[in-house]
């Protein structure tokens, strides 16, 4: 009969098998870690939430301790949407997320004061990075700011890779080459990737170019630049969480902020790093606005 | 909405910028296919006339990468291109030549591929006619392409789609640095990731509509082909 049977229906008969294999495969390893869950921790539990948040907090690895953390205190499950912090923005606003955890404090503040938002808080901060090629060939190593690095930089027309995605970094670059009295749109050695933070920076290594970045996102790659400027406080990464106004999930969301914000969050986000890399990443320095 | 009407504002003023992009995204997907064309269909060819041991698996792959990820298809050429890589030093990451590249790694099994079997289908009946009226097994060969004209020629429209809808490889090799490598597929993934979704979806359309025109074109071409 199989013989017989025509090729499509075979064809049929044989995709149907192999789907039924991955359906059920699928089903048995996404059942087993609610099954081995011991305790029912309290009555947010099993709710779920989503928290758009930036590429640098979930590139850094910092999320991959934060979440779970809180996942096994609360019980409640977190869906972590990384993207670029317009992006993050844009889906909080129109309700599909319920937490925000971003660093751009223009956009953060706007987000409140349009309603969108509330209970705002300061979480953390980190610094921002001038990084490029060991030669320096701009010789930013010597500047004393990093307003002074950038306008050696325009000076001597060394290459340059900027995010351009008007993400949170994107916009601090853009904030000290205006403190630096110059317009880089445009220029030939300056490159608008309009990506995230790790393809800007492969991109630098590669065109051995200079660029801004987050401490996290750089340290947790492997690349041949180095650190050009660092310390300057027109450096400083400060990061904030808010509340969605439009989330169904409000005693979740609250439940979630109130963690990172509060004494193992922060120690967490303190302690996060120190391992690997010898100093933390971030620093906790929660405050309500 | 008024997203929409700034795109055909700036498609209608002939914004520099937005054209710089259209163009690039033809000029790639368009070098591409033609390079798919160049290897692909002799490859089909061969692979419908000759017998040979392995045949079927050789087949089987062929098929196989006609599914290939664009991503995956990115990374190839990357590792390619990439400064230490074997073809490092003609510094062709985030240059059109690498998305090119990556994108006929897209094309070229498609086109084989597809070519392949539109040969193939017209092959019983021609190839017994043309020895018949004593052609020799080039003769045969080329008649037979000839005849199998329409279906390769779907072959090429259905590889210039797979092209210049694809983001992940250009993405990737090409890096979507403005007046350098940004093409219109990427332009709409960053507009995505900037939280511009109406702008995005405008320039969505735009895209939509120069592949129907592009298919259009095409399209006449074929029924000047079939006549």
């Amino acid at each position: 009969m199989w013989k017989k049977a025509k090729l499509g229906a075979k064809l049929l008969v044989i995709l149907c098998i192999v789907g039924l294999l991955f359906t059920g495969c699928g089903k048995t390893e996404s059942d087993t870690p609610s099954n081995n869950d011991p305790v029912e921790q309290s009555e947010l539990a099993g709710k779920k939430i989503v928290l758009a948040t930036t590429t640098s907090t979930q590139d850094s690895g910092l999320l991959d301790v934060l979440v779970p953390a809180f996942e096994e205190e609360t019980g409640i499950e977190v869906d972590v949407v990384a993207v670029g912090t317009g992006q993050a923005i844009t889906l909080a606003k129109e309700g599909n997320a319920d937490v925000l955890l971003v660093h751009a404090r223009a956009d953060e503040d706007k987000f409140v004061e349009e309603g969108y938002g509330s209970e705002a808080w300061d979480v953390m901060y980190n610094q921002f990075l001038i990084v490029g090629p060991a030669e320096d060939p701009a010789g930013v190593k010597d500047s004393a700011s990093a307003v002074e690095g950038l306008q050696k930089i325009a000076e001597t027309g060394a290459k340059f890779v900027s995010r351009g995605d008007d993400s949170g970094t994107h916009k601090k670059e853009l904030k000290i080459w205006k403190e630096a009295g110059i317009d880089p749109s445009g220029q030939e050695w300056y490159l608008s990737a309009g990506q995230g933070m790790g393809d800007t920076l492969k991109m630098a290594d590669e065109l051995r170019a200079y660029a801004l970045t987050d401490e996290a996102t750089f340290l947790a790659m492997d690349l041949e630049l180095e650190v050009v400027s660092k310390g300057d406080p027109s450096l400083l990464n400060p990061y904030g969480i808010i509340k969605v106004n439009s989330s169904k999930e409000q005693e979740a969301a609250s439940a979630f902020i109130n963690f990172i914000v509060g004494e193992e969050g922060q120690k967490i986000i303190g302690e996060f790093g120190k391992e690997k890399f010898g100093s933390p990443l971030f620093t906790p320095d929660a405050k309500k606005r | 909405m008024e997203s929409l009407r700034q795109v055909v504002g700036m498609l209608i003023s002939g914004d520099p910028d937005l054209y710089e992009i259209i163009f690039l995204s033809l000029r790639v997907s368009f070098t591409a296919v033609a390079l798919g064309i160049l290897f692909g269909i002799p490859l089909g060819a061969f692979l419908s006339f000759k017998d040979f041991r392995g045949k079927q698996l050789a087949v089987n792959v062929l098929y196989t990468f006609m599914g290939l990820p664009p991503v995956l298809a990115g990374l190839f050429v990357y590792f390619l291109v990439t400064r230490h890589g074997p073809l490092g030093k003609w510094q062709l990451l985030f240059t059109p030549r690498a998305m090119i590249m990556a994108q006929f790694l897209l094309v070229f099994p498609i086109i084989a591929g597809l070519s392949m079997v539109a040969i193939n289908s017209k092959a019983e009946r021609y190839v017994a006619t043309a020895i018949s009226l004593g052609a020799n097994s080039q003769q045969v060969a080329w008649t037979v392409i000839k005849e199998a004209r329409l279906g390769i020629m779907a072959a090429i429209i259905t590889a210039f789609g797979r092209a210049i809808a694809e983001v992940g490889a250009v993405m990737l090799v090409g890096g979507n640095i403005e007046h350098s490598t940004r093409v219109m597929t990427t332009a709409i993934m960053m507009e995505t990731r900037k939280g511009n979704y109406t702008l995005a979806l405008a320039l969505g359309l735009v895209l939509l509509t120069i592949s129907f025109i592009t298919n259009s074109l095409l399209n006449y071409f074929q029924r000047e082909v079939r006549t």
